[in-house]
């Protein structure tokens, strides 16, 4: 009945059964030693970037100072504010620490999905793929989790019973709920294109460069889709749930101990997490890059083992990119992120979506392609005029009556 | 298995619902609706319907409660509410005559699907899920961007009314107080 699995498509069996639970483990241990290095390689790469030396006394390069930090986390006393709702505030980590780890289980971790392979891999005579879980609505799964773990952040700023959490919870959950959309319309472009809602069907659609959703929607939705994700990770450019020099510390204000490396652990989860979505979603995942007929081929390893290699490649470029986000660009104003959101992403997302399906409509109906988008573009440009003109309208009457509040 | 499942579901359901009602605090309230809302997308997954499952998770929990929190914080609703005085005269009576309409009419629904299900003996006609894995979303598409295209328009209509009607309203309490 909840088939999650091409595995659980038979009757229930041992060696099955066995197979997922060593894929749940596997993946639960990637998850956290990915976020353990992720949170080393950001500070080393920070302190290269800011001509310091960064984290080098703990193992080899520093490369377990994150193990160290949480050791230490373990060993705090862990407080309770007094006017906390206790219930909520034990709560909130964990409802941010779990959604974290649930949406790396859609993401295919590797396989062969070459020349029409469905990328699919037998292991001890069952089939099943190097994924923990291809549920049917795929990627929508990611997004219901992103939208649970709203929940966390909010609820951990709001039981902490003090001012500064609060601002902070309610400025998240404010630009969470806003980026949400234009994610979602960026992501519906892929879903047009690819047909399929599942995560390996979107892989095996793009086998070639100019099959990577990346190119064949036109660039503008992965743009789109990588400002919004920034944005739903709270990470700078975009982070003024925790805007330091305003909000003490934001929403964790509060939160000492292992509660508060649960959070830390969750952003940087996500952050891993994100980075693999994108993957997934515009750049092929465990396909290799390919042109034409031309492959790039690592020889002597298996097609299935190479696809890990590709996905963990392509991975490595979007962490390095957020971490260079970070050490580069300052964080912007709330008004600039709220006119962000809605006036630029929105509206350009929503007016691409539209483009996109009516050349799908006309390739589908045998219409003039060109005469389509020619007039899909003339009429989205009377969209923007008519958009900018409203917008010039509202901020002339604010200037003429002053500011709202 | 799927009785287990619904028992479970079903009594998350009920044990959320009944904590809307009893809890005093009103994030209490609403967080035992999200648990509410959650009980019904399990039941959703387990009749096969995961779109839908996906879609009360994201619209419902994702985005409705979160904007019943979002005001409940910004108003700041940490006083009790005095239950005595009604800001509706006559809303009393009129609360229960309806949820005694709305028992009938839920009495009335089960009823009348237990006989439509006799009728068709082999249960309801379900996406299968052998049939690939979209089957589930390209049926609902397909309903609502043909058959009851309509019904879709308007309602997105109403909405946008809302929207209206709500923007209008709060710049007219700000003209009439300058």
């Amino acid at each position: 009945m909840i088939a999650l699995d091409s595995l659980f498509f038979d009757d229930l069996l041992w060696t099955p059964l066995l197979i997922v639970l060593v894929k749940v483990l596997v993946v639960f241990v990637i998850g956290l030693l990915a976020t353990m290095l992720m949170v080393w390689f950001e500070r080393k790469a920070i302190a290269g970037m800011q001509n310091r030396i960064g984290p080098n006394k703990t193992g080899p390069f520093g490369i377990l100072q994150t193990l160290a930090d949480g050791i230490k986390l373990f060993f705090k006393e862990d407080l309770f504010p007094t006017r906390a709702d206790r219930f909520v505030f034990a709560l909130a980590p964990f409802l941010s620490f779990v959604p974290a780890f649930l949406s790396f289980a859609i993401i295919p971790l590797g396989g062969d999905f070459r020349d029409g392979n469905s990328g699919e891999v037998t292991i001890f005579g069952q089939v099943t793929r190097i994924q923990l879980a291809d549920p049917p609505i795929g990627v929508l799964f990611a997004l219901a989790i992103s939208s649970i773990a709203v929940y966390g952040i909010m609820l951990a700023g709001w039981s902490s019973g003090s001012k500064y959490p609060l601002l902070g919870s309610v400025r998240a959950s404010a630009q969470m709920v806003s980026y949400e959309a234009a994610l979602g319309l960026s992501l519906a472009c892929v879903l047009l294109l690819a047909g399929t809602l599942s995560t390996s069907g979107i892989v095996a659609a793009q086998a070639t460069i100019t099959e990577w959703h990346f190119v064949s929607t036109g660039l503008v939705p992965f743009f789109i889709f990588l400002i919004a994700a920034t944005a739903e990770l709270n990470r700078p450019p975009f982070d003024l749930v925790e805007a330091e020099q305003e909000l003490v510390g934001g929403f964790n204000t509060e939160y000492s101990s292992i509660r508060f490396a649960l959070f830390y652990l969750a952003e940087f989860m996500n952050t891993v997490t994100m980075s693999a979505l994108i993957v997934t979603l515009f750049f092929g995942g465990p396909q290799p890059i390919a042109f034409g007929d031309f492959v790039l081929d690592i020889p002597l390893l298996p097609n299935a083992l190479e696809g890990t290699f590709w996905l963990l490649a392509k991975i490595l470029v979007f962490l390095y990119m957020y971490i260079w986000f970070r050490a580069t660009l300052p964080r912007l104003r709330y008004d600039q992120l709220m006119d962000w959101g809605w006036k630029l992403l929105i509206p350009a997302s929503l007016g691409w979506f539209m483009l996109l399906a009516a050349q799908q409509l006309g390739r589908r109906n045998d219409w003039n392609i060109f005469l389509v988008t020619g007039a899909c573009i003339a009429v989205l440009v009377i969209c923007y005029l008519l958009l900018q003109a409203a917008i010039s309208k509202s901020s002339s009457e604010r200037e003429q009556q002053g500011t709202m509040f | 298995m799927e009785f287990f499942v619904f028992v479970c579901s079903a009594s998350m359901i009920l044990v959320g619902a009944v904590g809307v009602i009893v809890r005093k605090h009103p994030v209490h309230a609403a967080l035992s609706l999200v648990l509410t809302l959650f009980g019904v997308a399990v039941l959703f997954v387990a009749q096969e319907a995961h779109f839908l499952a996906a879609v009360q998770v994201i619209v419902y929990a994702g985005a409705i409660v979160v904007l019943f929190l979002f005001v409940i914080m910004l108003l700041g609703v940490d006083r009790v509410e005095n239950l005595r005085t009604e800001p509706l005269s006559g809303q009393r009576p009129l609360a229960v005559l309806a949820s005694l309409g709305l028992v009938a009419v839920l009495i009335t629904a089960i009823l009348r699907g237990n006989q439509i299900f006799n009728e068709r003996g082999t249960g309801l006609n379900l996406p299968d899920s052998q049939n690939g894995p979209d089957a589930n979303t390209v049926q609902l598409a397909e309903s609502i961007f043909s058959q009851y295209v309509v019904a879709f328009e308007v309602t997105s209509v109403l909405l946008v009314i809302a929207v209206v009607g709500t923007v209008l309203l709060t710049r007219r309490t700000r003209a009439a107080t300058e």
